[in-house]
């Protein structure tokens, strides 16, 4: 059982964090996942027996951060930004002394996580400091005369759907926008599109990844239990040397329909 | 409580002429004491100002300013990384660490904490204090209530405390070229598009609203953020240093309203007003400060 501590606590709140800390502690949680120095080093002095993991949202993408999270606080896996190609993990892996992890299935962003005030500069509520992105309380979505709906993220409009498009969740950085450069709307960040990795299991394990994620936040019950059995089966095949098994069809389940490798294929994306 | 101003780096992509002539002016006219030098957003940009480095150095100090290093926010390239660590391992300037790659290079020397770098409490101030960090800007994003427990925690420890007062807000950094992708092209073959966008290229929601900025792999705030009016405040709180970013406007005329608001020759209501009168061609924030939306504008004492 892991526990995700992994926002960035204010000045003058940090008993809040410390106090889960020590609960977590307390019930036998096997590894606390963290990104913020100053959680790091509490966890550090006064839980030295837990586990720590470094959270994607640290961004620490080269060995040199790494390995400054594991001399200075013990990490023992660092959960990595989904910017990196498996050639580039593979890399890693040879150059930082703890485990990797790597996110399989869900969100594809390119944004570098942990560093992040968009949904705070729209709404309010900061990424960091409450874990909130695009918080549910916030978002609206209006049908005019017409059938189009709009989809706002406090009083933002990120996107209008026609009557027969499907309406996505307001994401400022999965938005429609215009620019000087485009003036008919475009997805100025991303399209509405999930990473799924599944193909590149064997690829991932060969690299040197020792845990694989899959996002389960905001999502339902049958979401995770497709997703999960899914790839449970495909990861014991391949650590067994069978051939993949033939898993369900996972498209369905993934935003926009759409799916892609992203960063893991190769560096056109940029 | 001491009051210094600062200059942040350049983060947009305005070619070697016009930083050079930038700089000049500063060096002669802007009453800030400490200017951040460097390119922190993209490395592909750099070849095209190193050159001048020294002679835009030598230059500012001759104008009697304080000069530091930034390093590059995103470090993930090969070529990144050694960048990095030379700047963080040369002892001719101090250096303002941007990214977590460079901490071990900096371990034990007396260096400055960028904001992006994540410094939102009093154990990580007191880490990077620990290591040698002797000044701190702080996220942007950071509320006062914070800000102010964060001060009052580095004044104890010798320790000196930034907040940027003035420009776009940093809201978002990617891996990814959005100005390269907004003209269908790649980060590889940009062609340095972002060059046409000396402020960064807004964004418009499709409700007719312009919200955001785009410079290259960074997202910014359309709004700029101005703590003007909020500077007495803030100096009670023990935060010593106030920092400017760079933008196409008349920065010698900002700094100079803000360097009289400071001096006290100007009370809040007059300054708010003589920058509202500057042409910076979008409105004004200071929502995060206030620990609402970042966008919005918070008339703290009956003006706007």
């Amino acid at each position: 059982m892991l526990l995700a501590l992994n926002t960035f606590p204010p000045a003058g709140q940090f008993d809040l964090w410390k106090q889960a800390a020590d609960i977590g502690a307390a019930l036998g949680i096997d590894a606390f996942i963290v990104a913020d120095i100053g959680l790091a080093a509490y966890m550090a002095d006064h839980h030295p027996d837990r586990r720590l993991h470094l959270s994607v949202q640290a961004a620490a993408s080269t060995p040199e951060a790494i390995r400054y999270y594991c001399e200075q606080f013990g990490i023992r896996r660092v959960v990595l930004p989904r910017i990196l190609t498996v050639h580039e993990i593979r890399q890693l892996k040879s150059e930082i002394p703890c485990e990797i992890e790597t996110f399989i299935f869900g969100n594809h962003g390119l944004m570098v996580e942990g560093r992040c005030s968009l949904t705070n500069y729209a709404v309010g509520r900061s990424t960091n400091m409450d874990g909130a992105c695009s918080p549910a309380s916030e978002v609206h979505f209006e049908r005019d005369g017409s059938g189009s709906v709009t989809a706002r993220l406090g009083c933002h409009v990120i996107d209008r759907f026609a009557p027969n498009e499907q309406a996505g969740y307001p994401t400022i950085c999965k938005g429609r926008y215009c620019a000087s450069a485009r003036p008919d709307p475009y997805y100025a960040f991303e399209e509405p599109i999930s990473l799924n990795l599944m193909d590149m299991l064997p690829d991932l394990i060969g690299a040197g990844v020792d845990a694989f994620k899959i996002e389960g936040r905001q999502r339902s019950r049958a979401y995770v239990g497709a997703v999960v059995s899914a790839f449970r089966a495909a990861i014991s095949a391949s650590l067994a040397g069978k051939t993949m098994p033939s898993v369900p069809d996972l498209i369905s389940l993934t935003e926009g329909q759409k799916q892609t490798q992203g960063a893991f294929a190769t560096k056109k994306w940029r | 409580m001491t009051a210094n101003l600062t200059l942040g780096p350049i983060l947009f992509h305005w070619d070697a002429d016009k930083k050079r002539d930038f700089y000049a002016r500063v060096a002669d006219e802007a009453p800030v004491e400490v200017i951040y030098l460097g390119e922190v957003i993209c490395s592909k940009r750099s070849p095209f100002f190193e050159r001048h480095y020294p002679e835009v150095i030598e230059r500012l100090e001759r104008g009697g300013k304080r000069v530091v290093l930034s390093t590059l926010s995103e470090v993930v390239l090969p070529r990144e990384r050694r960048v990095t660590t030379d700047l963080c391992g040369q002892t001719d300037y101090p250096v303002e660490i941007n990214n977590a790659a460079g901490l071990s290079e900096v371990d034990g020397h007396p260096h400055y904490v960028g904001p992006m770098m994540n410094v939102y409490n009093e154990r990580t101030l007191a880490h990077h204090a620990c290591h040698g960090a002797v000044h701190f800007t702080l996220p942007v994003e950071l509320p006062r209530v914070a800000a102010k427990a964060l001060a009052r925690f580095a004044v104890d420890l010798g320790v000196t405390v930034e907040v940027q007062v003035f420009g776009r807000a940093s809201l978002a950094l990617s891996a990814r070229c959005y100005h390269a992708r907004a003209h269908r092209r790649t980060k590889d073959e940009c062609q340095f598009v972002c060059k046409e966008d000396p402020d960064g290229m807004t964004l418009r929601t499709l409700g007719g609203d312009n919200m955001l900025a785009i410079n290259g792999i960074q997202t910014l705030s359309y709004s700029y953020v101005n703590l003007i009016a909020e500077i007495d405040d803030m100096r009670t709180l023990g935060i010593s240093h106030y920092r400017l970013m760079p933008h196409s406007t008349d920065i010698v005329a900002v700094a100079t309203i803000f360097k009289d608001r400071i001096a006290g020759h100007t009370d809040a209501a007059e300054a708010a007003a003589l920058l509202s009168v500057k042409h910076i061609g979008a409105p004004f924030s200071n929502g995060f400060w206030h620990g609402i939306a970042g966008h919005r504008y918070l008339s703290t004492s009956g003006f706007a």
